[in-house]
């Protein structure tokens, strides 16, 4: 069983072993490879980029999706989540692909399951396949991830993005900055990076700025007097641009709140990644299902 | 009649090596042996022999939530941790808050022979944090330990209305259980490095110390005693051990899991290791051990809360708090906080609580006359906790191997609980 439930212990090597692997798949056409098997998004959570790339990519791997909305299931009639886990598998899934707001739905289930599963994001925990699309866009861009400094900015407290970056990308030479206003920042810092709440004062030493929604939906918004102050001394706009260094990029997983971190300008403009990372999020999750698909067999 | 030889037994007048007749129930004769035949001897060498446990808290479930425990299961868990006597949590369904239900929970207690049970009661009607409960009703009833354990009572203006009138009621008891729930939020797990890590909402000392230091300002005004519950942090214990100086009455507790685990053992988030407070931090522990020792602490209290397999087997958020401590206390206590000596075991576990909860046959001295509630303790004894006498298994030390067990229990002169040998 191979399925992806978090990166924490994954080595250099296997981290890059599956970059490279996504990147055979960067612009490969539709394949029957995994014609007959059955991939399951259990989306307890909305998604949109999340959802339909793995959805794309198992389709483009020649498999089947079967789709999961609590909305439009048992789980609004009280079904528990284990009962949900352990019918659709009974169903019958060769991957079953957890989005949950709980921090270890992914673990739980693939105890449950029997099953491979791929963590599609959980909790404020780990969202491991945008940790490898991040990875992999960078990669191509700069050529390496050997000693490229991203300050991640916003909430990092209630990210998961933030902290599967955490978990993996100083594994593979990121050097890492959080930057945020303190509510924002973790009360701990166990991974022993560096911090700061002035972003003005990161910018001209980082490669890529990537910029954090704030996770009203966790209840971060009620930790800041006012989304409009968070904007001002947070926001990316063309005057910070100007600030890093000319080969500087921004980075978004999405969805972003234009006006708020991210202006217009910036999010539209040549040095924003955001649209390479959405279109990454294919092929790294076909190398993802791949791997699981596999290792169910 | 038993007799129980070679035991190192709790006497007046410290450990000594001796013998002890049991006759109906009372403790016959210490250092002497009957002449006739036929009594039921145990060969006890190296074993503790002291007064029965006594637990200042547990929740039996008993009414409303049979499913996790009641009192017959709660007792017999209790008799085989080597428990003769316990003082449930009103949290109950309906929660103890009246005379009426004091007295018929108190007339179902009456019945059960494993353990003495005795209730608290609520400290606010409905456990709702609104309005004061029947403290003369449940006063009539027996009740002495007043508590919305679960919850702190919410504002000091409730609170010290409750401790003004207590005051007036001879015995009467202040517990609390030390919770801010607007600092606690949805806090899971002890606010540090794995909290941090995990992305998981934290439940900051602040939100125990915050309480704790208002209780302790209130009991200084209103001069009403107060106990404060399952004590977590340095800062708590900083706080009790000023205000004691400054001549508050005040006594604590803390569990067996705070004094052997760490924030570390919820990092593969397994529910058994979900409870308020949560397991803190490596400083915290560390000074909960020294603090039982000195003194600063006054008991060892389990929070003995039990709940199901189904309800425990959910995500850590969803999952409820607590867990089950009566049958592995003893063991937990000996050999993780208090380094194998008795004295200080049974002054802990036994005399100390018996003598906050005023239970006058138990926490007593073993000689000629004391009431026969004793526990028999094998102090080296290592085993591993797998099934329990509780309905419940909700706890973070199955599996774990425990030095020290329980090798009998008697309550009043009967034998409630006798193994150990597996």
């Amino acid at each position: 069983m191979s399925g992806l439930v978090t990166l924490h212990g994954l080595g250099r090597e296997r981290l890059t072993g599956i970059l490279d692997k996504a990147e055979g798949y960067v612009g490969r056409g539709p394949s029957t490879d995994f014609s007959g098997a059955t991939v399951t998004n259990a989306f307890f959570e909305p998604s949109t980029r999340t959802r339909l790339s793995f959805e794309r990519a198992a389709h483009r791997l020649g498999a089947h999706v079967m789709s999961f909305s609590p909305e439009l299931s048992s789980a609004s009639k009280g079904e528990s989540f284990k009962d949900t886990i352990l019918t659709l598998t009974a169903i019958g899934t060769d991957v079953l692909i957890v989005r949950h707001r709980l921090a270890d739905a992914a673990a739980l289930a693939a105890g449950w399951s029997a099953r491979p599963v791929i963590n599609g994001g959980v909790g404020s925990r780990e969202h491991p396949t945008q940790t490898l699309i991040d990875a992999l866009t960078l990669r191509q861009e700069f050529g390496r991830l050997d000693g490229l400094r991203m300050a991640i900015v916003g909430d990092i407290r209630g990210s998961r993005v933030a902290r599967g970056h955490l978990i993996a990308l100083p594994t593979m030479g990121v050097e890492l900055t959080l930057v945020g206003p303190t509510p924002f920042l973790p009360q701990e810092n166990p991974w022993g990076v560096r911090t700061s709440t002035d972003l003005d004062d990161e910018l001209g030493d980082v490669d890529v700025v990537y910029l954090l929604r704030i996770q009203a939906e966790r209840g971060s918004a009620a930790t800041i007097p006012s989304i409009a102050g968070y904007a001002r001394r947070y926001g990316m706009n063309a005057e910070r641009l100007s600030m890093m260094k000319p080969t500087g990029v921004v980075m978004h997983p999405g969805p972003m709140n234009r006006g708020v971190e991210i202006d217009d300008s910036i999010a539209d403009g040549e040095r924003s990644l955001v649209l390479r990372q959405v279109a990454n999020g294919v092929p790294v999750r076909m190398a993802v299902i791949t791997e699981a698909l596999e290792g169910g067999r | 009649m038993i007799v129980i030889r070679n035991a190192r037994v709790l006497t007046s007048s410290g450990i000594e090596e001796t013998s002890v007749v049991i006759d109906g129930d009372t403790v016959a004769a210490v250092g002497a042996e009957p002449e006739a035949n036929g009594h039921q001897v145990i060969e006890a060498p190296g074993a503790w022999l002291g007064p029965g446990l006594v637990d200042l808290h547990v929740h039996l479930r008993d009414p409303g939530q049979t499913w996790k425990e009641d009192m017959v299961t709660g007792a017999k868990a209790a008799a085989a941790g080597g428990y003769t006597a316990l003082v449930a949590m009103p949290n109950t369904e309906p929660p103890i808050d009246d005379r009426v239900t004091a007295t018929a929970v108190a007339e179902r207690a009456a019945g059960i022979e494993d353990v003495e049970i005795v209730t608290s009661g609520a400290l606010t009607k409905g456990r709702s944090g609104e309005e004061l409960a029947d403290f003369d009703g449940m006063y009539d009833a027996g009740i002495r330990i007043f508590s919305d354990d679960g919850d702190s009572v919410p504002t000091a203006g409730l609170l010290s209305r409750a401790m003004a009138y207590l005051l007036d009621l001879p015995g009467a008891l202040v517990a609390e259980h030390a919770e801010d729930r607007s600092v606690a939020g949805t806090g899971q797990l002890h606010e540090g490095a794995v909290a941090s890590r995990l992305g998981l909402a934290g439940l900051p000392s602040l939100a125990e110390e915050l309480v704790v230091a208002r209780d302790l300002l209130l009991a200084a005004t209103t001069g009403t005693r107060l106990h404060i519950q399952h004590v977590s942090t340095v800062g708590s214990l900083d706080l009790i051990r000023r205000a004691r100086e400054e001549g508050v009455e005040v006594t604590c507790e803390v569990t067996p899991h705070h004094l052997a685990l760490e924030e570390t053992a919820v990092e593969g988030l397994d529910t058994n290791f979900k409870m308020y407070p949560p397991l803190r931090g490596r400083d915290d522990r560390t000074a909960l051990i020294a603090a039982l020792r000195d003194g600063t602490v006054d008991v060892v209290a389990t929070d003995h809360a039990p709940h199901t397999t189904a309800e425990k087997e959910v995500p850590f958020e969803e999952a409820p708090r607590g867990v089950i401590g009566l049958e592995t206390a003893a063991a937990v206590v000996s050999s993780k906080a208090l380094g194998k000596d008795p004295e200080l075991f049974f002054e802990r576990m036994s005399i100390a609580p018996a003598r906050i909860a005023g239970l006058s046959r138990h926490g007593r001295a073993v000689e000629k006359g004391s009431p026969a509630n004793l526990v028999l303790f094998d102090p080296d004894r290592r085993w591993v906790p797998a099934g329990f006498a509780s309905k419940s298994s909700n706890s973070p030390f199955v599996g774990m191997e425990l030095t020290g067990r329980v090798l009998m229990t008697i309550r009043e002169g009967k034998i409630t609980y006798e193994g150990g040998s597996g």
